[in-house]
């Protein structure tokens, strides 16, 4: 464990009492009076109605503050949405920023500390954005009517625009006013026929500018005046320390200003990216791997299968499943092996940091903002308050930037310290990964091995279900241990599996959960990724046992889960005929509490490759506030998947990463991707995932598929091990 | 010194002749609308058009656009490209957007050339072009678009 870690665990605890509260509907009350440091919202000018989630400009702007990092997952825009709706704004005076870090007033509801993750961004803000909206609203309305001399009664709100009679005004020449009001104790929301703007896609606020450049969006392309570049020379093993240095030749190279050694690594601090990385290459550096991890990713493998003979922790028994497999008809036993994965997202990590000895300033696309803060001021040696953390728009994650260790907060730390101590004065670096330093990282979905025994009785129906899981458990040392791990058993390694959806009455699980210094993190739809493939291809693999359709032996054994069924029919309707020359595989999985059904139709080629042509889903997330985004998600979420099961795959030898770049490890290409159609079903429900459900259907739903094709079930990924990618 | 055209302006600069074209774009010029994805030209986030053809800036020396006419996406703005970009709005294409200024660089390279594409055209132009948020259906329903807007 990293030594660092320590002031990630001071952070605020994500806690499960907040999560309850929030399954149980009862979300605390208004934030509006909250503290905001008014210097987080200086860039918009400190005039109009300045509250926490939405600033109302006298130039007529709508800002909304977005507690969430927006990765491409369209956070930003539906919480605009919300707001938006609440307060009878034109969507066209809508912008987003993003919020400070505070996790007093911009904490995730789900999590209790500030940050993105789990498909919750929507779910835990739903009540929240649209109140903060209506008490704007309530607050411009009693201003108008004050100004106006008339009952806020006779006061209408309608596009952004107060009218009473022949008075009318936009929201910013009443905004002054509004701010003398008092915030609302309480607010009534609309009722979902009153709606204009959920369900009808305002479209993406910031679109045009990623059309454009996305100029001075991203954090790598933030340049504060003079500022420098760091890049670092990690250790090659994880676990490793710097031995020595001689920094001789990379000292004299062009553009270096300083080679700092740091607890973590051998920072070159230049003006140039390409210099440092030059210079980098220049540096001679011995390195301590005697604590390092040196197992290769085959031992961890042939480990990992002992482990799968062996009783692992309890995680789930109901009834007597190894009973009812001695007594079943058909047993069907399979062994699954996913390796470990890249998030592989397109901007790489970076960090901007300025430090003066006594209050220092990060700019990078954080995504768990109070787990960073703490780091950084921890490793500084400063008060939180000395901190500021600037989120930026990030070119994607899929997980990579939430890290419960803070570990790139911690670095940049570490590299502004080590700056000022050299150099005695304050200058604004950024810390850039190169490809290689991103994808040899770590912090990979974790190896996982599944062994599963399970049967069918005389009648064709489930009949006993023994499954052991063998995999390092990601929340395991870190902030997040209360939340999801009990009695040592990571339910990140689980979920999907002990909680299936299915009616399964005889079933065990048990898991192990190795320890492995390779640092291990979550992955778009985490758990999900591995064992919605492990549940859905046996499925299919049970149902061909009992001589059962598979979608009929699915929606057998869903009685009790009617929207996950309604979501398989849907799919399937919707999908038709299966067309000339193509086979076809179906999966559903219940994920971040939204049902998600896929039928996969693909071609086989002639040199035995396998082509995804069409994919037909179906989705219920309840409310679905931009349809269209919801859309995009499923479809960029089943392309992860399906790019991580044809040939996504890191493997180490000796303990060393052996991809370093797009050549070793490649994600799908537009050649690859199918057409997809994305039923959304009708609900009334409130807002559940939407990020990432799409991805754990799509894996059993090709398998499935080219199962039906060749015959060929594939139990260990990715594809191309087996001449298909 | 390095002297070329970068967006219809003439620019001379003090840099190695070996270094790639697109840390001369971000780190010396501050062009940031070229992105970083690869290093190895085998992404397309640093497509930039020399004299005209999509090329990656990664891989592209400083001496090598001597006398070029570089433009990057802070410049496109060739009838094909600013109806790539309406198209791309229109379809909500982007979502990161970290690899979109590639993506349009490319996407309206290809326009240029064949002003109406079929798929095949559009599967050679954009292969290069990796999008980790798999908007791939997307672009190529707004490149097809973005041929009927030119048309119009």
């Amino acid at each position: 464990m990293l030594h660092y870690l320590e002031h990630a665990l001071s952070a605020p605890k994500p806690s499960r009492r907040s999560f309850l509260k929030m399954s149980a509907g009862a979300v605390g009350g208004l934030l509006l009076g909250a503290h905001i440091p008014k210097e987080a919202l200086a860039q918009n000018g400190d005039d109009g109605l300045i509250q926490p989630f939405v600033h109302i400009t006298p130039d007529n702007r709508v800002v909304v503050l977005s507690k969430h990092l927006d990765k491409g997952q369209g956070a930003a825009t539906g919480l605009a949405t919300l707001v938006a709706e609440e307060l009878d704004a034109d969507p066209t005076q809508v912008s987003v920023e993003f919020a400070p870090s505070n996790p007093q007033v911009y904490a995730n509801l789900l999590f209790g500390v500030q940050g993105t993750g789990g498909s919750t961004a929507m779910a835990n803000s739903w009540t929240q954005y649209r109140e903060a909206g209506a008490a704007a609203r309530d607050m411009l309305v009693k201003a108008a009517a004050e100004t106006w001399g008339v009952g806020a009664e006779a006061v209408s709100v309608a596009n952004g625009t107060l009218s009473a009679g022949n008075n009318s005004a936009t929201f910013g020449e009443m905004a002054a006013a509004a701010a003398e009001q008092a915030v609302p104790e309480g607010v009534i929301l609309k009722s979902p026929e009153q709606w204009t703007l959920i369900g009808s896609d305002m479209g993406r606020v910031e679109l045009p500018a990623k059309t454009q450049g996305s100029v001075g969006m991203f954090a790598i392309d933030y340049q504060p005046e003079n500022a420098l570049i760091a890049v670092m020379a990690r250790p090659p093993r994880f676990g490793g320390t710097v031995a020595s240095v001689d920094a001789t030749a990379a000292l004299e190279m062009p553009g270096v200003e300083q080679v700092l050694t740091l607890p973590v690594g051998v920072a070159v601090v230049a003006n140039n990216t390409w210099r440092a990385a030059m210079a980098r290459d220049a540096l001679n550096i011995e390195w301590d791997l005697s604590n390092a991890e040196s197992r290769g990713s085959d031992q961890l493998i042939e480990e990992y299968r002992a482990l799968l003979d062996q009783p692992g922790l309890p995680a789930g028994t109901r009834g007597d499943g190894a009973a009812k497999l001695a007594d079943a008809a058909e047993v069907v036993e399979l062994e699954f092996t996913f390796p470990f994965l890249n998030h592989a997202q397109l901007e790489p990590l970076n960090v901007t940091v300025e430090f003066d000895g006594t209050n220092a300033r990060f700019w990078s696309g954080f995504q768990i903002q109070t787990i960073d803060h703490n780091v950084a001021a921890g490793v500084l040696g400063i008060p939180f308050e000395n901190v500021q953390i600037n989120t930026k728009w990030a070119g994607g994650s899929f997980g990579r930037r939430a890290v419960p260790n803070g570990h790139y907060a911690a670095e940049a730390a570490m590299l502004a310290k080590a700056w000022l101590d050299a150099t005695g004065g304050a200058r604004p670096i950024k810390l850039t990964y190169t490809r290689e330093d991103d994808m040899a990282s770590g912090y990979f979905r974790p190896l996982h091995m599944h062994r599963v025994r399970a049967g069918v009785d005389a009648e064709g129906n489930l009949s006993g279900w023994e499954h052991r899981v063998v995999g390092q458990g990601i929340m395991i040392g870190t902030p997040f241990e209360d939340f999801l791990v009990k009695d040592g058993v990571d339910e990140s390694s689980l979920e999907g599996t002990n909680d299936t959806p299915y009616a399964i009455p005889d079933m065990v699980v048990d898991v192990h959960h190795p320890t492995v210094g390779i640092p291990v993190l979550w992955w778009r739809s985490v758990g999900h990724t591995h064992t919605a493939y492990v549940m859905e291809v046996m499925m299919d693999r049970l149902a061909a046992a009992a001589g059962r359709d598979p979608v009929e032996f699915r929606l057998a054994h869903l009685e009790g889960e009617p929207r996950l069924a309604e979501a398989l029919r849907r799919a399937v309707a919707s999908a038709g005929d299966v067309p000339e020359g193509m086979h076809r595989g179906i999966a559903v999985h219940k994920s971040f509490n939204s049902y998600m059904a896929e039928v996969a139709d693909v071609r086989m080629r002639d040199d035995g490759t396998v082509k995804v042509e069409k994919v037909a889903c179906a989705i219920d997330c309840g409310v679905a506030i931009n349809p269209d985004n919801i859309r995009a998600q499923v479809e960029g979420g089943l392309a992860y998947g399906l790019s991580s099961i044809l040939r996504e795959e890191i493997t180490l030898t000796d303990g060393e990463v052996d991809q370093l770049n797009y050549p070793d490890y490649m994600p799908l290409r537009i050649t690859d991707m199918p057409e997809v159609t994305v039923e959304i079903i009708e609900s009334a429900e409130a807002p559940t995932g939407v990020g990432e459900p799409g991805t754990p259907p799509i894996g059993p739903a090709v398998a499935n598929a080219v199962a039906n094709a060749t015959g060929q079930v594939i139990t260990e990924l990715p594809f191309s091990k087996h001449g298909l990618a | 010194m390095i002297s070329f055209t970068l967006n219809g302006q003439p620019v001379s600069v003090e840099v190695e002749e070996d270094m790639p074209l697109l840390w001369l774009l971000r780190d010396e010029l501050k062009m940031t609308g070229t992105k970083f994805g690869c290093g190895v030209a085998s992404c397309g986030a640093c497509t930039v058009h020399i004299d005209g053809v999509a090329s990656r800036a990664c891989q592209t020396w400083a001496a090598d656009v001597e006398g070029a006419e570089v433009t990057t996406i802070e410049g496109a703005d060739s009838k094909a490209a600013a109806a790539i970009q309406q198209a791309w709005v229109e379809l909500q294409v982007p979502q990161c957007g970290y690899c979109q200024s590639g993506q349009v660089m490319s996407a309206s390279a290809l326009l240029s050339e064949t002003p109406k594409p079929t798929d095949d055209d559009i599967d050679i132009a954009m292969e290069g072009n990796l999008c980790r948020c798999a908007t791939y259906a997307r672009i190529r329903k707004a490149i097809h678009r973005a041929a009927e807007i030119m048309e119009a």
